[in-house]
């Protein structure tokens, strides 16, 4: 971090960067709207309003952000709710957006188990779910394009091959998680260690 | 059901399994099978099933299914006491560890760390998706209806809701 530290009012960066931080009901709003909108997962959702949409976060804080919270245990989206909502408001925005993300849906999901519970025939709703799944995937797909351009900008080769070890270990081979982390993590910290002791030289 | 009250026996059993779950919700599930299942005998396999087809369907996080599960055991308290345990106190937890790791004029450890994370967590996504493509994308179909939609969200700024409303009509058509 230390390089760039100095010229604070020069940024070399064309995009505007930042908006102004919400307020705790506009916090709230969006976290609500995104887990509205959520079918299939809600971190596509997320990432368009926080980086697209309202300009929070950059697409490298949002990557560093989420990386964290899809590392500690627990549902990711919903670490990052917390994380995010504190990080621009204290505990309070860290409240205000994770009952955002949670409230509206846990009050479908209930509405949808009393339905089940009197019905229990979710035939129709499979075959409508298999088509969005579907879609589902095609946006995750989406997202991790997303997500790598930062990455693809810098053309770090280090970063790209420790990624792609990551995809084929889990997606291809099939790996057990923890096995694999506990390789990559160690390599990935001690790699960025020596690169950025290159650049501070 | 066993004896002890239930709603104590979602608390303890969320709770626990949240703190373990590294890598997601989804990764939570086989976990969530076994003891919603096997253990506990609060469900059938069937209505586990319908369950996971239920939460995936309706939006918000796919983690709550948990919901559904604690509905089935007790109701409307149930289902609140599951999501709870199942949701809080990792965020908090998280709430902690970035506080720590952000603090100012400390080390660059903290930094160097999450920076050393980005690509890791993006190699673990691209994984799931090549998964869950395996697993959903069964014809050729299915499997153009995937790659429009990577294609399209990757291009455009259109909101991702138009494409699952179009996957879910193709699906209720019966073509995917």
């Amino acid at each position: 971090m230390s390089p760039d530290s100095a010229p604070a009012a020069q940024e070399p960066d064309p995009l505007p960067t930042h908006a102004p931080p919400p307020g705790l009901i506009a916090l709230f709003l969006a976290f609500a709207r995104m887990s509205l909108a959520g079918f299939g997962g809600v971190l596509v959702f997320a990432r368009h309003a926080i980086v697209d949409q309202h300009r929070w976060m950059t697409a490298d804080e949002f990557n560093e952000t989420f990386a964290l919270c899809h590392f500690l245990p627990g549902p990711n989206i919903v670490n990052l709710s917390m994380v995010f909502g504190s990080r621009l408001r204290g505990i309070a925005g860290g409240v205000a957006a994770f009952t955002g993300l949670l409230l509206p849906p846990t009050l479908i999901m209930t509405v949808l188990a009393i339905i089940y519970a009197r019905f229990g025939d979710v035939e129709v709703l499979r075959r409508i779910l298999a088509g969005i799944s579907c879609a589902a995937v095609g946006l995750l797909i989406a997202v991790v394009f997303r997500m790598m351009t930062p990455l693809l900008k810098r053309m770090d080769v280090v970063v790209f091959i420790l990624m792609l070890g990551v995809f084929t270990a889990i997606g291809v081979f099939r790996w057990p998680l923890q096995a694999v982390l506990l390789v990559a993590i160690p390599l990935s910290i001690g790699v960025t260690y020596v690169m950025r002791r290159k650049v501070a030289a | 059901m066993s004896s002890e009250n239930p709603i104590w026996a979602l608390i303890s059993t969320f709770g626990l399994m949240s703190l373990f779950a590294v890598g997601g919700a989804a990764a939570a599930v086989p976990e969530m099978h076994r003891i919603a299942v096997d253990v506990h005998h609060w469900m059938t396999d069937k209505q586990f099933a319908d369950a996971y087809a239920i939460a995936q369907l309706s939006p918000g996080p796919n983690v709550l299914i948990v919901t559904l599960i604690g509905y089935a055991v007790a109701g409307i308290p149930g289902a609140l006491a599951a999501t709870l345990a199942m949701c809080l106190p990792t965020a908090l937890l998280a709430y902690y560890v970035s506080r720590l790791l952000n603090r100012p004029s400390q080390s660059r450890w903290p930094g160097l760390i999450q920076a050393a994370l980005v690509p890791l967590s993006i190699g673990l996504m691209a994984a799931s998706a090549l998964i869950l493509a395996q697993s959903t994308d069964r014809n050729i179909a299915a499997l153009l209806l995937t790659a429009t939609v990577a294609v399209i969200a990757s291009v455009s700024r259109i909101n991702p809701l138009w494409l699952l409303l179009a996957g879910g009509v193709l699906g209720f058509a019966g073509i995917v």
